[in-house]
């Protein structure tokens, strides 16, 4: 047993480090650096760079345009991207519509779909969650009738991540009331110029209308839009939510917080003559992160190393989003801690990229509070981590 | 032992629930914190002939009384409703560092004005590296002749924008962390040399960073003796930590029935969420925390009111923000997971309480400072 890498992944490391030095922008590096917010044209320059280099889908097989990576590969790129704080691709086309497009869709549909998803040409979001259907997502309303060549599709999503920004969207919709909730739902593609559609924002605890409200009224999708068969869609969906469920643990995002977070101590004054960083009992907490942090890491790398041997990923990528959330949240209230009076200012204006004000607070500080508030959303969203248990104590324990 | 309210205290109580009720619901509140002052006028003077303006002084000082626990009464309805008028700033703060500092004259009208509501004040004393030790003060006061000069730097200044005085703390000599050597000085924010930065804080109140250079005053403008403002600080911030610690227990009160509410009438899976046995022992703990941050700072008040000796009076606050600390993670933090997403928007309380409990955690020391302090007493 050991978990070193072979000479080869090694090399593989040195290029990707070496890429990411070269061609992840710099001033996108400094808004990264600084908290501030990614702008819609920022992410596709970053994603059309990795295109270009031929490293937009790690996850895809070489047949659409991806890498044909293994299990390490992958690993490894999203480590450094995540060490170097490189944002990955917005997942929702990338990671989310893809695979479900590759394993179910017509060749119609790969051949319209794929090339523009791989070279961020459209942006895609999730049509999933309901007012009334969150973590019970299959008692989900939104319908779809079969009218001659097209569906009329009526309802509402929430949460919907981004969707401002958005193209097309991939939703769930009910095209049969008369049997078992999950045996009455297909998965549709819809263009978000369609007309019917309106987006609402919701503007989230930090300030930010991070997600919408989308709502459908007699909006006509033509049926070749239908992925696979009708009334199959929960399928489908499930395999996604696999694939939503792998990386995200976040253990390379941790790792780079925890340097921030040691080096926010060392700058943190104590009020009594020293450094926070020298205070015993936030040392302490730090420690217990870091170590943390170690046996999540290798949790992930267990998993790893049973997909490399070809086994499904299996309901053990609950923990890993559990622990991976949960430990995020708490390096969060770190960062508050030592940010102290400091993460008070709300002033939101300074994590625009027009901002030229005066900022309040040393370095990131001000931005404390506000991660904190908003990453209450990580136990939250991706099925919650209370869904997250249940599938633990059902699929893994047998309870 | 007697751990029922006084007359006074139940129509405090009354008094203040019913004006929440009648006249403060969450979208007035949002009005109020989306205006310029980021408080009412209007309902300052209704807390003026109420007499909730009074509560934190002594009948000698023309008060009611000034007793902790009065103060916690009011103060918890305050924190249920997310109050955001600048009381803490301006009659429990400033108030005491008035009523323990000053004398004669200045004193009988300063005081007066508070009570009468004519008067808005903020206390600078907090600075960039003092982090929650609040006799860090490098802020300096140097006399020339007969004139004093300013110099520093001044964060997190509750109510600095709208104050007509500031009480500024600086250091007229002794260590740099010392006791000795403190003088509060009464600054309008209008002199020559003050730089006056005002935003709003994240739980929707108003503070401000203020920037010292060369402010001329006179020594009329000293409250209280040179050197000496030192303990005075100390039990400001003791009095106004019981008082931001009460309010906590309201605000978690308030969070956690309005998640037990929501869990009963937000079904998933055929039924309310409350019906999972999962959820309910988390509930169950959120109303056990409740009720041990309620019992500590019933301990501290009645420990102010009642205690002779200054350590045990420290202890006992330090204790009650400490505990207050914990619950007010375990509280906030599980009122939003089990409201879900609607608990993380904007357009609901829940998440607005949660800012604010966040926000009274860090005032006057997080629950590791006073830990931390605790243990050192």
């Amino acid at each position: 047993m050991n978990a070193d890498f072979s000479a080869d992944e090694i090399a593989f490391q040195e290029e990707v480090r070496e890429f990411l030095k070269k061609e992840f922008p710099a001033d996108l590096k400094a808004k990264v650096d600084a908290n501030i917010r990614l702008s819609k044209d920022d992410m596709v320059r970053w994603q059309k760079i990795l295109f270009a280099r031929g490293w937009a889908a790690p996850t895809w097989p070489e047949e659409y345009g991806g890498t044909g990576w293994n299990h390490t590969q992958r690993h490894i790129f999203a480590t450094e991207m995540g060490l170097y704080g490189a944002p990955e691709p917005i997942p929702f086309g990338m990671k989310m519509v893809a695979p479900v497009i590759m394993a179910y869709g017509s060749e119609e549909q790969k051949q319209k779909f794929l090339p523009d998803i791989l070279a961020s040409n459209v942006w895609w979001c999730q049509g999933y969650s309901e007012p009334n259907a969150g973590s019970d997502l299959a008692s989900l309303k939104t319908s779809a009738v079969r009218e001659g060549d097209h569906y009329v599709v009526n309802g509402a999503k929430t949460w919907n991540t981004l969707g401002q920004y958005a193209d097309w969207i991939f939703c769930l919709v009910r095209t049969d009331n008369t049997v078992k909730k999950q045996e009455g739902i297909s998965f549709l593609l819809i263009d978000m110029k369609t007309p019917g559609i309106t987006v609402k924002p919701i503007v989230l605890i930090d300030g930010f209308p991070e997600v919408n409200e989308v709502f459908f009224d007699d909006v006509k999708v033509p049926a070749e839009n239908l992925i696979g068969e009708e009334n199959k869609g929960w399928t489908y969906a499930k395999v996604l939510l696999t694939h939503e469920r792998t990386n995200i643990a976040g253990v390379a995002r941790g790792k780079r917080r925890l340097i921030a977070l040691r080096k926010l101590a060392q700058e943190t004054q104590d009020g009594v003559g020293g450094a926070m960083i020298d205070n015993a009992s936030f040392k302490k907490r730090l420690a217990e992160v870091e170590i943390e942090l170690q046996a999540l890491e290798y949790s992930e790398l267990r998993t790893l190393a049973a997909l490399s041997v070809g086994k499904a990923p299996g309901p053990e990528s609950s923990i890993l989003k559990i622990v991976g959330t949960e430990l995020a949240q708490r390096m969060d209230e770190m960062f508050v801690e030592l940010a102290g009076y400091n993460s008070l200012p709300y002033v939101p204006e300074q994590f625009e990229e027009d901002f030229d004000g005066e900022y309040l607070g040393p370095g990131t500080t001000a931005a404390a509070a506000l991660t904190y508030f908003n990453n209450r959303k990580l136990s939250i969203f991706g099925g919650s981590n209370e869904i997250q248990r249940n599938i633990i104590s059902k699929a893994v324990l047998g309870l | 032992m007697d751990f029922s309210y006084t007359e006074v205290q139940q129509m405090l109580q009354d008094q203040v629930q019913k004006f929440v009720q009648k006249s403060y619901d969450f979208d007035t509140r949002n009005e109020i914190v989306a205006s310029e002052a980021g408080y009412s006028k209007e309902f300052w003077q209704l807390f003026a002939e109420l007499g909730w303006l009074a509560v934190p002084f002594s009948e000698q000082d023309g008060g009611l009384g000034g007793s902790a626990v009065d103060l916690m009464v009011m103060m918890e309805e305050f924190g249920k409703a997310m109050l955001v008028e600048p009381y803490t700033a301006t009659a429990v703060l400033g108030g005491s560092l008035i009523a323990n500092l000053s004398d004669g004259d200045q004193k009988e009208t300063l005081i007066g004005s508070i009570i009468g509501g004519e008067v808005q004040l903020a206390c600078a004393y907090v600075e960039p590296q003092s982090r929650f030790n609040p006799l860090n003060i490098e802020t300096s006061a140097t006399v020339q002749g007969d004139s004093i000069s300013l110099s520093g730097t001044k964060i997190a200044v509750e109510n600095g924008g709208n104050a007509d005085k500031l009480i500024v703390i600086a250091r007229e000599s002794g260590a740099a962390t010392g006791l000795d050597g403190l003088s509060a000085f009464l600054v309008d924010a209008s002199a020559n040399g003050v730089k006056l930065t005002a935003y709003t804080s994240v739980d929707g109140r108003k503070a401000a960073q203020v920037q010292l250079d060369n402010v001329q005053l006179s020594a009329g403008d000293r409250v209280g003796a040179a050197g000496a403002a030192g303990e005075a600080l100390l039990q400001a911030i003791d009095k106004a930590t019981v008082g931001v610690c009460a309010e906590a227990v309201g605000a978690l009160e308030s969070l956690l029935a309005k998640t037990v509410e929501y869990s009963k009438t937000r079904k998933q899976f055929g039924t309310p969420i409350g019906s999972f046995q999962a959820l309910q022992h988390r509930m169950a703990d959120m109303f056990i925390e409740c009720q041990l941050a309620r019992s500590i700072v019933m301990m501290a008040a009645m420990t102010l009111d009642s205690q002779e000796d200054a350590v045990e009076k420290t202890k006992a606050v330090s204790a009650a923000k400490s505990r207050i600390g914990k619950a007010i993670r375990a509280v906030g933090q599980e009122a939003i997971q089990i409201h879900g997403g609607i608990g993380m928007t904007e357009e609901l309380d829940v998440g607005h309480l949660f800012k604010r409990v966040t926000a009274l955690d860090i005032q006057f020391g997080d629950g590791e400072y006073h830990t931390e302090r605790y243990a050192s007493l």
